[in-house]
């Protein structure tokens, strides 16, 4: 068995994606920056930073904190707004044969449906909704760590958009089982998960939190463990494809996702301490694959 | 394409009370820096995710190597500092926007703070015309032989008065009554800061190199932002010092953090 045996495609809300690697949203901009490390096509999709109806500026700085096998951010989601994505990103990325998954925030469920509308007629494959931004009307609680509030954004921003819809889930929450089925049931195609745990962290000679923003994202190789057993649990109890992340950097990471049932797996953190992740992490389960000797990644996908 | 390196590491020796100056063989990125241009280089420990991003201090393109010197400030850089020569630690860059130098001027001024000091070598090396430098340091200087051996010259400032003028820098500037036709510095954001407002006073244009915290060092993740004006001046963006700096304007920055 040899490499150009492997089956490597997977399905997606619908839309097939030519190998299981994509990125995960705000740790590889929109590509730009990694042209010149990998070669783009390899990638199944390219899942861009997170896009909202008007430019957000974000959070002051210090906005990254590193931590053991791990870090936190508290960018804030800066970024130029969907109608400078739409004229300047996607032309980029339609360069290239891989998918394009984009990113939405807002911080009110018409500002996320204004997104998903001026994407609707745009040459891009996916919008992966991010419901972990503060809702700014309910005085910041975040739209991911209520059922009922996750379930009414999914089906108004689905109302609002024709491409497939995933929504990406908080790990924030008591149960993540119960917001993933909520939000299927508000019309979401497929799910993406982890996004980052809230952490913090202390500047113990200068008496304050490194972050300016006092707590941030925590993600990379030290958020793994959980990251997994939240793929696994929600695997169990939807029948939606699944996007795993979180800690992702080799094709046995990878590996391990799929096993817990994730059908894509996104490259975030590691892509800050290897511009090469991507390719590291799809060569990495070509690699497992052929020594076990598996043709397609059905034979083991949710095995466990 | 471009990879991080594994550089083999042809020296790395304490220079002063824990600040270590490191060469390396570049494998071509010499021939590709600039001055106040910087580098990333990463830890063996996993656990150290982040690339620690190092200024460029000197530049072989002759016999391709760079040199850079470091702080030791945590474990990072104590690990780096106990790397033996012949070694490899890998490495990506040159990264970030050098200095842009102005090759009319005829007086040039460099300001230097503490572990800021290393970039402004490279640039003024690099400088045509007079080149006046001043140096400050809480206690011990480092560096200053290598500038003077480029035809600058140079004055010092200590906290603690251990050696050259006791004081900071700005003070000792303003002491001698300091002029020229540009400023170049790199330092501590309050030095920055002061000797900006200074020099808008004076009317003099002033290049700042600034620090900030880095996850990626190439763009991607906006985590290392500062306060830039727009071109009309009315309103700011948070730009990244990793690609569209270090180096700024300093009439561009808000200083208000
Ligand atoms: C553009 C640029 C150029 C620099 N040039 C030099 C130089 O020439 N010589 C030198 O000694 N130092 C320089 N620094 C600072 C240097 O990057 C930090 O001292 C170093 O990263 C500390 O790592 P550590 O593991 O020892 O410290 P730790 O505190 O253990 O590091 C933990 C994390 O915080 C980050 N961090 C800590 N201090 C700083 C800081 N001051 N700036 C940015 N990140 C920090 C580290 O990168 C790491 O991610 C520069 C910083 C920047 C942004
Ligand atoms: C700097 C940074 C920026 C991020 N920005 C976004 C974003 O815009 N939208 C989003 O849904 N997730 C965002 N994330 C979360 C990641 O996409 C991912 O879910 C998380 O980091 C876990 O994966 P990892 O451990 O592989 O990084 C961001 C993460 C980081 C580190
Ligand atoms: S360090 Fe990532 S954008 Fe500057």
């Amino acid at each position: 068995m040899n490499k150009d045996d492997l089956d490597l495609r997977v399905k997606i809300a619908g839309v097939e994606l030519k190998n299981p690697v994509t990125t995960a949203s705000g740790t590889f901009g929109s590509g730009r920056e990694f042209k010149e490390f990998i070669d783009l096509n390899a990638l199944g999709a390219v899942t861009v930073k997170g896009v909202s109806s008007v430019p957000w500026k974000g959070n002051p700085a210090p906005r990254i904190a590193e931590t053991y096998g791990g870090m936190l951010n508290s960018v804030g989601l800066q970024n130029p707004g969907v109608e400078e994505f739409i004229k300047n990103d996607i032309p980029f990325l339609r360069q290239y044969d891989t998918k394009i998954i984009v990113n939405i925030a807002g911080r009110t469920i018409p500002e996320y449906c204004d997104v998903a509308e001026k994407l609707s007629n745009t040459d891009i494959d996916l919008i992966e909704l991010n419901i972990s931004c503060p809702n700014v009307k309910e005085g910041g609680v975040a739209f991911g760590t209520d059922p009922k509030m996750a379930e009414e954004v999914t089906r108004e921003v689905k109302r609002h958009t024709k491409k497939p819809l995933i929504v990406k889930l908080s790990p924030n929450v008591t149960d993540i089982t119960n917001i993933a089925k909520a939000v299927i049931k508000g019309g979401a195609d497929g799910l993406s998960l982890i996004n980052t745990l809230i952490g913090m962290r202390i500047d113990i000679n200068r008496r304050k939190p490194i972050l300016a923003n006092v707590v941030g994202g925590f993600s990379g190789p030290a958020i793994k463990p959980v990251a997994l057993r939240m793929v696994y649990q929600v695997a169990k109890v939807v029948s939606v494809p699944i996007i795993g992340m979180g800690g992702i950097a080799t094709g046995e990471d990878a590996i391990e996702f799929i096993m817990a049932g994730a059908s894509g797996v996104a490259v975030g953190t590691a892509n800050f301490r290897n511009p090469r992740a991507t390719i590291d992490v799809l060569n990495g389960i070509k690699e497992y694959m052929i020594k076990n000797k598996i043709k397609s990644l059905k034979e083991i996908r949710g095995i466990i | 394409m471009r990879e991080i390196k594994k550089l083999i590491v042809l020296e790395n020796k304490l220079i002063s009370s824990n600040i270590y100056s490191m060469v390396l063989q570049s494998k071509g990125l010499a021939k590709i820096s600039k001055p106040g241009q910087f580098i990333n280089l990463y830890c063996r420990e996993g656990s150290r995710l982040l690339p620690r991003p190092i200024s460029i201090c000197e530049i072989n393109k002759l016999e391709d190597t760079i040199k850079l010197v470091y702080a030791v400030v945590g474990a990072g850089t104590k690990e780096f500092s106990n790397i033996k020569v012949g070694e490899k630690i890998e490495a990506l860059g040159p990264l970030g926007n050098g200095f842009i130098i102005e090759k009319d001027k005829t007086k040039n001024i460099i300001v230097g703070g503490g572990i800021g000091v290393p970039p402004l070598l490279e640039l003024a090396k690099n400088l045509n015309g007079e080149i006046e430098v001043y140096l400050g340091f809480r206690s011990k200087s480092i560096l200053i032989e290598d500038f003077k051996k480029y035809g600058a010259k140079v004055h010092v400032a200590t906290e603690d008065g251990s050696e050259g003028f006791k004081g900071n820098v700005l003070e000792l500037m303003k002491k001698n009554n300091v002029n020229g036709s540009i400023i170049y510095s790199c330092g501590p954001k309050p030095m920055l800061k002061a000797v900006a407002k200074w020099a808008k006073k004076k009317n003099i244009p002033m290049q700042v190199s600034l620090e900030e915290r880095m996850a990626c060092g190439i763009g991607v993740c906006v985590g290392c932002v500062c306060k830039i004006k727009d071109k009309n001046q009315s309103d700011w963006q948070y730009k990244k010092v990793c690609k569209d700096g270090p180096v700024f304007w300093s009439d561009e920055v808000i200083w208000d953090e």
